[in-house]
C-alpha cells in the first residue's frame, strides 16, 4: 500500500455525433475552449455526407483549441465503405500533429506502428488480451465498450498494459448501433442518396418510443443511440478507485457546459457526486440510465448502494 | 507476421447453417458445400437453449461432412470478457482437435490465440468482426492470416465489388435469411433493452425476455416489458426482434428501423458469381432442419443453374415461392445490396 493519491481523471469531450450547422459547431467549440474540459475529440464520426467543416477547418479548429490549452484528438468515422471515405481517413490518420482516435479497424490498420493512437467507442475491446495486442501496435488510450460493466472493467484494469490510459463514457446518449440505412431519411420517406440533410433539423436526433409512449432510442442518421442519457457521475468514487484516467462527456445541443462544470466541480470535491448527478438527471427529457455499468439492461437506472 | 494472399476462388461455395446434427445432415444431404456450427455455450452468436453441438455430436457432424467431402466451420464469434476467456480458449482447442476446416472468429484475442496455437487451422473473419472495407480486412489478414472474411450486411453491390478488388482474402456474403439491419458486431440494441447482446452473450432479443399477450387491442409482443409490436386480429405476428418492431417517431407509428423481412439475393447470383465471390452464406442456425433442407435445396439448384448458364439465369418463381414460405413475415428484400433500400 502506498499513500499516493491517484491522479484526478481528466475530462474529455467526445466528438459531436449530430449534424449541426457550421456556425453552431464553431460557436460550440468556442464555448468549450473556455470550459474546464481537458481533452476534445474533433471530427465527423457518423456520416460522411455531413460536411459543416472540411478537414482543413477541423485542423484549424484543432490548432485553436490546442492554443487554448486543450489536448485535441481526431476521431475517425465508424462505418466506412466508399473509397472517398478511406481517402479522407488516410489523410486524417497521417496528420502528423494530433493523436487519432480509431473507430474502425481500418483506422487501427493505418495507424499501427505509425503513431500513438486512441481506441474509440467503435472498437470492440472486451478483454485484456485484445487490449494488449493493440497496445503493442501503438494504442495508448482505450474506451470501455458502453455495454460492459464495472466488473468487466475491473478485470481488464487488473491486466492493463503499461502506459495505457483508460477512458469511460460517463455522460450522454449512448452510441448503440450503426447501419447502412439512414433512419432519419427513412422517417422522412426519403432515399438515403437524396436525404436533403434532414438531420440538420434534429440537433439531438429523433426520439423513438414504443406505442405505449415509452421512449427508448434516438435516431441520428445511420447511428442509433439511447433515448436515455447515461450518467455515471454518481459512480465517481468507483471510477477513480478503478484507475480510470479519462471521463468522456458526449456533446448535446443543450446543457453541455453545465454538465462539464458539474463533473469538474465534483472532481474538485466541491459538490457531492450523487446529489450533483440527481440535479443533472432532473432535467433530462427521457431520464438517466446506468444499467450497463451495473451489469444490467442498459436502459435501467439503478439507485446507488 | 505476414502471410501470402489466399488464392482467389472462382466458385460460389454454399455455406449452410446447422444448429444441430439433424440440420447438419439435412444441409449436407441437400447440397451444402460447407456447414457452420457452434458449441453449446456463449462462444458463438446463436447461443440459444437446446441448440448447438456438444463434443459427441460435433465429432459425428464433422465425420458425416468429411465422408462426403464437405467442409465444417465452427463459429466462435462472440467477444470474451476476461472472466470467460478460458471458455473461448478451450473452444478454439476443441475445434482444432475436431479437425474442422475453419474457425469463424471476430475478437482479436480469439484470432490471436488460434493463429499462434493452431497455425494450420484456417481462420475466417466473422461478420461480427464488422469489416466493411479492405483496410480493415488487411488488418486481420496481416496479423492473423485470415483466409476469408464474411461481409456485414450493409454494403451495396458496387461496394462489395470494390472491397473484393482490393481485398487480400476471399469474400463470403450473406445470401439468404434473417436480416441484420445494423453492422454486425456493433449493435447493442438488444443489451440496451434486455441486458444480453450478440457480442457479450451470443443472443439478440433473447427468448427468455419475450412475452406474448392477448389483449383487447390485439396480440402484444414484449421484450423485457417493452412493447415491440401489437398485432390486429388475423395479422401475422413474428418473433419480436427488437429492430423489427413498430414504434413511434414524431406522429408516425411504423417500422422505424426495419420491417420483419428476410434477405434474399437469389436474383443477384450471376453478378456475385461473375465478381468472384467465394461463398454464399445462408443464415439460420436457430431454424429447423426442414428450413435448412428447403433453403439449401433451392440455393444448390440456383447456384448450379447459374454456373451452367450465367447469362440465361433467372430465379424461377417456384424457388422464390419456396424461400418466401420460410421467410420472416413471408417477405424478402435485397437489403443493402440494393442501394434504394438504404
Amino acid at each position: 500500500m502506498n499513500n499516493v493519491t491517484p491522479r484526478l481523471p481528466k475530462l474529455a469531450l467526445g466528438p459531436v455525433l449530430y449534424y449541426w450547422p457550421r456556425e453552431t459547431l464553431l460557436a460550440f467549440y468556442e464555448q468549450m475552449s473556455a470550459s474546464p474540459v481537458d481533452i476534445i475529440c474533433l471530427g465527423e464520426t457518423v456520416c460522411a455526407k455531413r460536411r459543416s467543416l472540411n478537414i482543413d477547418d477541423w485542423l484549424d479548429l484543432a490548432e485553436r483549441l490546442t492554443a487554448a490549452g486543450k489536448e485535441v484528438v481526431l476521431s475517425t468515422m465508424a462505418l466506412l465503405g466508399a473509397e472517398s471515405e478511406l481517402k479522407a481517413l488516410r489523410r486524417w490518420c497521417a496528420n502528423g500533429r494530433f493523436m487519432v482516435e480509431a473507430n474502425d479497424m481500418s483506422a487501427v490498420h493505418l495507424l499501427s506502428g505509425q503513431a500513438p493512437f486512441a481506441l474509440g467507442t467503435g472498437i470492440n475491446i472486451y478483454n485484456d488480451h485484445t487490449l494488449r495486442f493493440l497496445a503493442d501496435l501503438g494504442a495508448r488510450r482505450w474506451i470501455l465498450p458502453v455495454e460492459l460493466s464495472r466488473v468487466a472493467l475491473a478485470e481488464i484494469q487488473a491486466q492493463r498494459p503499461a502506459g495505457m490510459e483508460t477512458e469511460v463514457f460517463v455522460y450522454g446518449r449512448l452510441p448503440l448501433a450503426y447501419s447502412a440505412r439512414c433512419f432519419t431519411a427513412r422517417y422522412h420517406n426519403l432515399p438515403k442518396d437524396d436525404c436533403q440533410y434532414r438531420c440538420l433539423n434534429d440537433p439531438e436526433g429523433l426520439t423513438v418510443s414504443s406505442r405505449e409512449g415509452q421512449a427508448f432510442l434516438t435516431l441520428n442518421g445511420i447511428q442509433t443511440q439511447s433515448a436515455q442519457t447515461c450518467n455515471l457521475l454518481a459512480e465517481l468514487a468507483e471510477l477513480r478507485a478503478l484507475g480510470v484516467d479519462v471521463l468522456r462527456i458526449s456533446p448535446q445541443a443543450e446543457g453541455t457546459e453545465r454538465v462539464i462544470a458539474t463533473f469538474a466541480a465534483a472532481l474538485r470535491g466541491e459538490c457531492a457526486p450523487g446529489e450533483a448527478a440527481a440535479t443533472l438527471n432532473a432535467d433530462l427529457p427521457y431520464g438517466a440510465c446506468n444499467g450497463y455499468w451495473q451489469g444490467q439492461a442498459g436502459l435501467q437506472q439503478i439507485a446507488g448502494c | 507476421m505476414t502471410y501470402p494472399a489466399a488464392s482467389t476462388p472462382t466458385s460460389l461455395e454454399l455455406v449452410c447453417p446447422a444448429g444441430n446434427l439433424p440440420s447438419l445432415k439435412a444441409a449436407i444431404d441437400h447440397g451444402a458445400d460447407a456447414v457452420y456450427i457452434g458449441f453449446r455455450d456463449d462462444t458463438n452468436a446463436r447461443h440459444f437453449p437446446g441448440l448447438n453441438f456438444d463434443a459427441k455430436t460435433a465429432a459425428q457432424g464433422v465425420e458425416y461432412a468429411h465422408r462426403r467431402n464437405r467442409r465444417v466451420f465452427v463459429a466462435l464469434n462472440t467477444f470474451p470478457q476476461p472472466s470467460g476467456w478460458e471458455r473461448w480458449r478451450t473452444a478454439v482447442d476443441r475445434a482444432a482437435e475436431l479437425g474442422v476446416d475453419a474457425i469463424i472468429a471476430a475478437d482479436i484475442s480469439v484470432l490471436d490465440y488460434a493463429c499462434r496455437q493452431h497455425p494450420q487451422l484456417p481462420l475466417h473473419l466473422s461478420v461480427q468482426g464488422s469489416a466493411t472495407n479492405y483496410e480493415a480486412i488487411r488488418f486481420y489478414h496481416e496479423h492473423f492470416g485470415i483466409r476469408r472474411v464474411v461481409l456485414p450486411r450493409v454494403l451495396a453491390l458496387p461496394q462489395v465489388r470494390h472491397v473484393l478488388e482490393h481485398s487480400p482474402v476471399a469474400l463470403e456474403v450473406f445470401g439468404f435469411g434473417g436480416l441484420c439491419i445494423m453492422v454486425e458486431g456493433r449493435c447493442l440494441l438488444s443489451s440496451y433493452v434486455t441486458g444480453e447482446s450478440p457480442n457479450m452473450c451470443g443472443v439478440c432479443s433473447p427468448a427468455k425476455a419475450v412475452r406474448w399477450q392477448e389483449t383487447p387491442q390485439g396480440l402484444e409482443t414484449r421484450l423485457n416489458g417493452l412493447l415491440i409490436d401489437r398485432h390486429a386480429p388475423g395479422e401475422p405476428a413474428g418473433y419480436p426482434t427488437l429492430c423489427k418492431g413498430r414504434f413511434t417517431v414524431g406522429e408516425q407509428a411504423y417500422y422505424a428501423i426495419e420491417e420483419p423481412t428476410s434477405l434474399n439475393t437469389l436474383e443477384l447470383l450471376p453478378e456475385l458469381c461473375a465478381m468472384g465471390i467465394a461463398a454464399i452464406k445462408i443464415e439460420g442456425r436457430q431454424r429447423s432442419p426442414a428450413y435448412v433442407s428447403q433453403v439449401t435445396q433451392v440455393w444448390r439448384t440456383a447456384i448450379d443453374a447459374c454456373r451452367r448458364h450465367p447469362t440465361g439465369y433467372a430465379p424461377k418463381p417456384e424457388w422464390q415461392q419456396a424461400l418466401g414460405k420460410v421467410s420472416e413475415g413471408q417477405q424478402t428484400t435485397l437489403g443493402a445490396y440494393h442501394r434504394h433500400w438504404q
